[in-house]
């Protein structure tokens, strides 16, 4: 098996159309997991049992069964029950359910790192719930979470080969149609395994900077 | 019971406090006049703090009923029965309540300016310009205004105490509460704050509770001086009477010791 050159710079449009089906596809399913994951945590600190009960089976539920499962009850098993998504949709119902899933923790553990004196402060300025929340409790929750939520999202950038799997015509797609059209598999595969690297690698490296600068910045605040 | 509103703004009637099964006020009843400078003593652990967290309704009450201006904070009325408070009401109380914490509690995310700014705006709804022209009057008073851009990470304790002070002035709260504000800095910093302390007490009739282990400032700021053991009112008078004549034995011997460690009283 020998690489064709010219055969691979021939499929290079083709394939960069198919990654901004990837991007695409990974920017929606993130906006999806920031806030259904904030949704989770919260309700998993709801005041009410039941609604605490409720989420946490939810978000147990989701985690405890593989996305590719979720993935194909959404694109196959939801059209019996009468709701027919277009393939993309489904794909990323199913990644940002997902994704959602994981973030609630990132969230959790966001939320728990603001000290019990921020809220006691808060508390004693009668700053309302939706306030509080908005003005107090996710300026300081956030920060801390970002390399967690920046390496979900680098997961969930990598989880989208899954969509090739429901027709969706994203970078993997494109590549496995390309291999069933010519019987040429090397080059479409090592090209897409290359752009997911050459994306993947500085934005693994951007996370792991942002995480020394916030612990950095931490002990600062001490 | 019958309260006389303009004695007993703020009443303790029989308070009980409990975590689990520690009971760390028993039967509390103490009662507080409109525009009192009144400091809370006592060995630690003895429930001060517990009291200033009731009132900041920070901490529930197991039993008894506390009242601030003649309105129950941790009750409702219900016809001619007293239910426990719900969230609305206590928001409705808290409005008249300000809280200084020993270890500031600023928002690490806003400036000096907004920390004092950004509440009333939150939770009282007045409008930005107007919070901040407030706030800016605060910083002067507590001789702060060339730190209005600065964040806490970059004040020191002294001055961040005096931007919490001043962030609960913001609310123009009726009450407020002090809770061993000095006690996390450093000793050359302690002037500075109680200096706003002594500002506040004189230059307004707000009704003050202080917990403190500065004595000879407790001496000095309060008209009134409550001794406190094991959740209980030993002793209670004016300072004078407290620091140089106490006459329970527990209060005696609370003072000897402080004055033993080389702090002073008068
Ligand atoms: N959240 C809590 N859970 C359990 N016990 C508590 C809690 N808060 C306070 N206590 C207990 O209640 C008692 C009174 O505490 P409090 O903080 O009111 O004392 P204090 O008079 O302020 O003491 P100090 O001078 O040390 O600040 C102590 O025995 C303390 O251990
Ligand atoms: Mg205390």
């Amino acid at each position: 098996m020998n690489w064709d050159w010219s055969y691979a710079f021939s499929l290079i449009p083709r394939i960069l159309e198919g990654l901004t089906i990837t991007l695409q596809a990974t920017v929606l399913a993130t906006v999806m997991a920031a806030f259904v994951g904030l949704v989770f945590a919260l309700g998993k600190r709801s005041q009410n049992r039941v609604v605490r009960w409720a989420f946490y089976w939810v978000v147990e539920f989701i985690r405890r069964t593989p996305v590719l499962v979720q993935m194909y009850f959404v694109f196959f098993v939801l059209p019996r029950l009468g709701v027919t998504l277009p393939a993309l949709v489904s794909g990323v119902l199913a990644l940002g359910l997902h994704t959602s899933a994981y973030m609630s923790e990132v969230y959790r553990a966001g939320i728990e790192s603001v000290p019990k004196g921020q809220w006691e402060a808060a508390r004693a300025l009668n700053i309302p719930p939706l306030r509080l929340w908005i003005d107090i409790v996710l300026p300081q929750a956030l920060p801390p979470m970002i390399p967690a939520a920046g390496n979900y999202v680098m997961m969930l950038f990598k989880e989208t080969a899954l969509l090739s799997t429901i027709t969706v015509l994203d970078m993997m797609g494109t590549a496995r149609v390309i291999g069933n059209e010519t019987y040429r598999y090397f080059e479409p595969i090592t090209l897409v395994g290359l752009i997911y690297l050459v994306i993947s690698l500085p934005a693994a490296m951007s996370i792991r900077f942002m995480e020394e600068k916030i612990s950095r910045n931490k002990k600062m605040l001490r | 019971m019958v309260l006389d509103t303009k004695r007993d703004f703020i009443v303790f009637d029989r308070v009980e406090k409990r975590f689990g099964e520690l009971v760390v006020l028993k039967d509390l009843s103490l009662s507080i006049a409109k525009g009192e400078k009144v400091s809370l003593i006592g060995p630690s652990g003895s429930g001060k703090t517990t009291i200033l967290r009731i009132l900041m309704t920070l901490e529930s009450i197991q039993g008894g009923h506390v009242y601030i201006d003649g309105e129950p904070l941790w009750h409702m009325r219900q016809n001619d029965d007293l239910v426990p408070a719900n969230e609305a009401h206590l928001r409705k109380m808290r409005k008249q309540i300000g809280m200084v914490f020993q270890h500031f509690n600023l928002f690490p995310h806003m400036t000096a300016l907004e920390n004092i700014s950004k509440p009333p705006q939150l939770s009282l709804g007045v409008d930005k310009a107007s919070s901040e022209k407030r706030a800016r009057e605060l910083l002067d008073m507590v001789g702060l205004s060339d730190k209005e851009a600065s964040y806490p990470s970059q004040l020191s304790g002294g001055q961040k105490q005096r931007i919490a002070i001043a962030r609960a002035l913001a609310m123009e709260p009726k009450i407020l509460l002090f809770d061993e504000v000095t006690s996390a800095l450093d000793p050359e910093l302690v002037e500075d704050v109680l200096n706003v302390l002594r500002d506040i007490g004189r230059s307004t009739d707000t009704t003050m509770l202080l917990v403190t282990h500065e004595m000879s400032f407790a001496h000095e700021f309060s008209n009134r001086v409550f001794f406190f053991d094991e959740g209980r009112v030993i002793e209670e008078g004016p300072p004078d009477n407290i620091f140089t004549t106490p006459k329970e034995e527990r209060t005696q011997a609370f003072l000897k010791k402080i004055i033993a460690a080389g702090m002073r009283i008068d």
